[in-house]
């Protein structure tokens, strides 16, 4: 007879001396998608955590600390799957995880398998292949107040007693339960698979199984849901569901512009005075110019869009955790599939306007290999946030501030929005063009699931604020450092009887003067094309240089960025400057993310030459006609 | 309480708030395996829960979870079409 749930949670020291205790170091996390994992793994490490990539590939990996308990517990948190059969990227993680097979992991001592307990007869089915690992595993049952709130019931101890394995009913948004979970890490576990669990790689099997033991334990599924069905009876009505839908995305794009700008303006006012605060303890003069000009204003340069960033990724988090993201993706599906895509793209495609890399991240949801291809190729057209520190410069100093529709619209805003309908219409063509040649595929069934609606939790929304903050802040502090360092250092040199030389004579003027035969016909100078060499490491990074290098000419010393590339470019090369910003693709994260994504460094390098092919083309067309009609 | 008629019907043609125990499935076996991820197995009971605004794809209930589907795959899915009694006939 198996034991019952409650005396395989209690410490047997004396049992089964053959096999050697081992402590628990290692424990992984997993469940199917929309289980409460992710909120659950927020509760049980809270702030204790670091989100990295499995080496090799860019599904998520995120390990926390355990809280509680003399040693500490490393908690690995596997992507959602529905089997341990490995039909996608997340699927072959979760199972070379749990094999030991992942380098740099150990392999886990034991597992928390987590399970909506709402429904459940459908998520035992990922029961079976886990226990059947042999490693110690705790049953958690997410969802208890929502499944006893709805009616729902079932025989826990039943449950534990077929599984082999101690069950605990928990409430990850409540934090009730969770003390089964330290208990399990606590004790020693001698567990064998159990031999009359089916076999692993059938999945048809495995359902079968869950059924029949759904119906053993005399589960009793809760009532559904009203809110959600009444929910969805407005937000997927015909005439409001895709009002709403616009009403939604142009309300996150007016935030994030209309609270954002102001916010970043103040933002940036507290970060100039921090610099003159540190200013007169600095005697010498070298040493002041390096920190102030050089390193302080080419990082705080990318610092005061940190606000805007952050507004984005605060909208999208709500978006998706309260279920709506899903609704957005169905509606969007329709003029998606026109150009060749599913609407499962539509998700990834609009954390582009935030940001490529978890835009391209996001894309593991897409399960045909050449729509997700596509996808990651497109993404980069989407105007990141990254556009914004150029867009807002060029066209505060060459556009000027106009009503177009009366107080509704300006000049300004005019310009902005128009780029961004730019980038859009081409990342359409791109995938129109993709779709209907190289990347051509046979149509794979679209599946979308719409999970019930959820109150978005501060905690989990918080976090992943905290998260970008540290990548966004990690950058600065790192890429954006260095390049300044570099640019400044380059300004400086070659020393002249131990003095600087002239801006004109010095090694960067030497270097933008290289490229400047290339660019003239695009209307830029060799200033920009400085610019443009270090944006290659990122789009923010060419204000910073322009900052460091105008700031060293003593012609514009004392003026604006804004003024001396007003007195430096004419208005035809600035336009064509916001258009090649448009499309270029200058972001040695989003290329690395891709040749991780893709496994190959085909794509990223087609990726590159195409979207810097087409920024070349029409900043040329754009400068040539511009040019003409002005003169 | 359920009615089962003769012939097995393409999901397509259920109207809103009908359904059935699915009967079987005209995919190749990639789609299909891909299919049984969500539950959509022959044997499964499916509802036809209502449409997208623009019409496709469809959302339908699967074991008590909402799932959308385009057309072009449903319409190879058949289900043994049965009566589901609405809540208020019950109560």
């Amino acid at each position: 007879m198996r034991p019952a749930p409650n005396e395989t949670l209690i410490a047997n020291p004396g049992k089964s001396p053959d096999f050697p205790k081992r402590e628990i170091c290692t424990v992984a996390l997993i469940g199917p998608p929309n289980s409460g994992k992710s909120t659950l793994f927020n509760r049980l490490t809270r702030l204790r955590q670091k989100v990295g990539n499995y080496p090799g590939i860019t599904v998520e990996q995120r390990v926390g600390l355990l809280a509680g308990g003399g040693q500490e517990i490393k908690l690995i948190d596997l992507p959602g799957v529905y089997s341990l059969t490995p039909y996608s990227e997340d699927e072959r993680v979760a199972v070379d995880v749990l094999t030991g097979k992942m380098d740099g992991l150990p392999r886990p001592d034991a597992i928390l398998l987590v399970l909506d307990v709402t429904n459940l007869s459908r998520q035992l089915v990922l029961a079976a292949p886990v226990i059947a690992l042999g490693l110690p595993t705790l049953v958690l049952l997410n969802m208890a107040d929502v499944f006893t709130k709805g009616g729902g019931s079932l025989d826990v101890l039943k449950l534990a007693a077929e599984l082999g394995a101690p069950v605990a009913m928990v409430s990850a948004t409540q934090g009730s339960g969770l003390a089964a979970v330290e208990r399990f890490l606590r004790e020693d576990h001698d567990q064998r698979p159990d031999e009359l669990l089916p076999i692993l790689q059938n999945l048809p099997q495995c359902r079968k199984w869950a059924n029949q033991l759904s119906r053993r334990v005399d589960y009793q599924r809760p009532l559904p849901s009203v809110w959600t069905r009444r929910l969805d009876d407005i937000f997927l009505h015909k005439l409001w569901g895709p009002l709403i839908f616009v009403i939604v995305v142009g309300a996150v794009f007016q935030t994030v512009f209309g609270l954002g700008q102001p916010m970043s303006t103040a933002f940036q006012d507290l970060l100039t005075k921090l610099g003159q605060q540190v200013a007169p303890f600095v005697s010498n003069g070298l040493l002041r110019s390096l920190l102030l000009d050089g390193l302080w204003k080419g990082v705080s340069s990318v610092l005061v869009f940190l606000p805007q960033i952050l507004l984005l990724f605060l909208f999208i988090g709500i978006l998706e955790d309260s279920g709506y993201l899903a609704r957005a993706a169905l509606i969007a599906d329709r003029t998606m599939r026109s150009v060749g895509l599913n609407g499962k793209a539509f998700i990834p495609l609009l954390s582009a306007y935030a940001c490529a890399v978890p835009a391209i991240m996001a894309t593991r949801t897409i399960e045909n290999k050449r729509d997700r291809i596509a996808t990651i190729l497109i993404a980069p057209f989407m105007t990141c946030s990254a556009r914004l520190p150029i867009y807002t410069l060029l066209i505060a100093a060459f556009i000027p501030d106009r009503p177009v529709v009366g107080v509704l619209l300006g000049a300004r805003a005019c310009a902005m929005l128009s780029l961004y309908v730019l980038g859009f219409l081409v990342a359409i063509a791109t995938a129109k063009l993709l779709k209907s040649s190289i990347l051509k595929s046979a149509a794979v069934p679209f599946m979308l699931e719409l999970p019930e609606y959820r109150y978005p939790t501060l905690q989990s929304v918080g976090l992943r604020l905290l998260d970008r903050s540290r990548v966004f802040l990690r950058q600065a502090g790192t890429v954006i450092l260095a390049v300044s360092l570099l640019v400044w250092v380059l300004t400086h040199l070659p020393l002249n009887n131990g003095r600087s030389p002239e801006l004109e004579h010095s090694a960067i003027a030497y270097m933008g003067h290289g490229i400047e035969p290339l660019i003239r016909p695009l209307g830029f100078n060799w200033k920009i094309g400085v610019g443009l060499l270090t944006s290659v490491i990122a789009r923010e990074v060419i204000v910073g240089t322009l900052g460091t290098i105008y700031g060293g000419d003593p012609a514009t010393q004392s003026m604006t960025l804004q003024a001396a590339l007003r007195q430096d470019m004419t208005p035809a090369g600035a336009m064509a400057l916001l258009v090649f910003f448009a499309f270029a693709m200058q972001c040695t994260s989003t290329l690395a993310v891709v040749r991780r994504e893709t496994n190959s460094w085909k794509w990223p390098a087609i990726q590159f030459a195409y979207m810097t092919g087409i920024a070349y083309a029409s900043a040329l067309c754009v400068n040539v006609f511009l040019s003409r009609l002005f003169r | 309480m359920e009615l089962v008629t003769q012939m097995p019907v393409a999901l397509t043609d259920l109207k809103i708030g009908e359904g059935g125990a699915i009967a079987h499935i005209a995919l190749p076996t990639t789609h299909q395996q891909f299919l049984t991820r969500i539950g959509i197995v022959p044997g499964a009971e499916i509802k036809f829960s209502r449409r997208a605004p623009l019409g496709d794809p469809s959302v339908y209930s699967v074991d008590g979870t909402e799932v959308a589907l385009r057309a072009e795959t449903a319409s190879y899915i058949f289900v043994h079409r049965a009566h589901f009694p609405r809540l208020g006939d019950l109560l």
